[in-house]
């Protein structure tokens, strides 16, 4: 199934938008912790099933991985996730926390450290993209996961409407630390649909604009 | 003048970059560290601070409430709210409650300009 079946050209057009304003600007807010170039690739939004989801996943990374995790909830409802690879993770933490700390020090703070990056990161995201849409979400508290794509993709409770999901990922790379990962989201049909009077609403709200 | 800073953020590496850029502006100001929104208002109990950094997004209550709460006890302390939730519902609820809205990560600059509009504020509210 392609996402263009239920959106028309310029509702997936404004989708991508918003998605490129909200990651752009969590890039910029990881630059500013990490105090490096943050470089990423065009959003893509796509529609598909939970299984494509975890093999697309699966084939571009190692089985371990480590994921922040959180939920939206509000007009449209869905998951958050920040997602690199365990082995980086240390030197994620290391990159935001700086070259002050022993290794002691760094491991001792990885676990809240992930959270409280993921926080800010998917927290800057969505929040662009609730105030493009006039909307609200409630955004919950950060939670760290570990292990392979399927476990994220998978987390209880199970969707109440099928397992196809919007799933828009994007990758990011920090330069000089040979840092990368992705950052997904996920919502299901109603929340697709849900979202499609949001984009309307927007789009109506531009167009009223330029005509002005 | 020197004051005594409330700090309020369920992350220890939050709290450290709020130290760290409060270092550099007012190395010798006092602060007041507490995890949760429990812990800050226990910690009002022993010692008044004069202003408070509140994060938003805390287990149990968040810093929304918490602020409220604080104001309740000092209703003019200068208050601010870090949030990377820059919502405009979030913001707006920060305002409603005569505090400023900061976003993360938190820029020694935006602190910067925080504590010296509270500390004017504290200047000309005193006795």
């Amino acid at each position: 199934m392609s996402v263009d079946v239920l959106l028309t050209e310029l509702e997936l057009d404004a989708v991508t938008e918003l998605v490129n304003l909200g990651v752009s600007r969590a890039a910029t807010n990881l630059a500013l912790m990490v105090r490096d170039e943050v470089v990423l690739t065009v959003p893509k939004v796509t529609l598909m099933s939970r299984q494509e989801a975890i093999r697309i996943l699966g084939e571009r990374e190692t089985k371990n991985l480590v994921a922040v995790h959180q939920i939206f909830e509000g007009e449209i409802t869905g998951r958050a996730l920040l997602i690199f690879p365990e082995e980086r993770s240390l030197e994620l933490v290391r990159s935001v926390v700086g070259n002050d700390l022993s290794l002691e020090e760094i491991i001792e703070l990885e676990q809240e450290a992930l959270a409280e990056t993921g926080n800010i990161i998917l927290n800057s995201c969505l929040a662009t993209i609730a105030n493009a849409l006039e909307s609200h979400l409630r955004i919950s508290l950060p939670e760290v996961l570990r292990g392979e794509s399927s476990r994220f993709f998978n987390l209880p409770p199970p969707p109440e409407a099928g397992s196809t999901v919007m799933f828009i990922y994007i990758n990011f790379v920090v330069r000089r630390r040979d840092l990368n990962g992705y950052i997904a989201m996920m919502m299901d049909m109603p929340s697709l649909a849900a979202l499609q009077v949001l984009l309307r609403n927007l789009i109506a709200r531009m167009s009223s604009g330029t005509r002005a | 003048m020197t004051y005594k800073l409330l700090i309020v953020d369920d992350s220890k590496l939050a709290r450290m970059a709020v130290v760290k850029a409060l270092n550099s502006c007012y190395p010798e100001w006092q602060r007041i560290e507490a995890g949760n929104a429990e812990d800050a208002l226990s910690a009002m109990q022993q010692e008044v601070p004069d202003i408070a950094l509140v994060d938003f997004n805390m287990p149990v209550r968040d810093g929304l409430t918490l602020a409220a709460d604080l104001r309740k006890l000092s209703p003019q302390m200068p208050i601010g709210i870090i949030s990377a939730n820059h919502q405009q519902e979030v913001i707006d609820r920060a305002k409603g409650l005569g505090a400023t809205f900061l976003p993360k990560p938190l820029a020694e600059k935006a602190l910067r300009e925080f504590l010296t509009t509270a500390s004017r504020v504290l200047q000309s509210a005193a006795p």
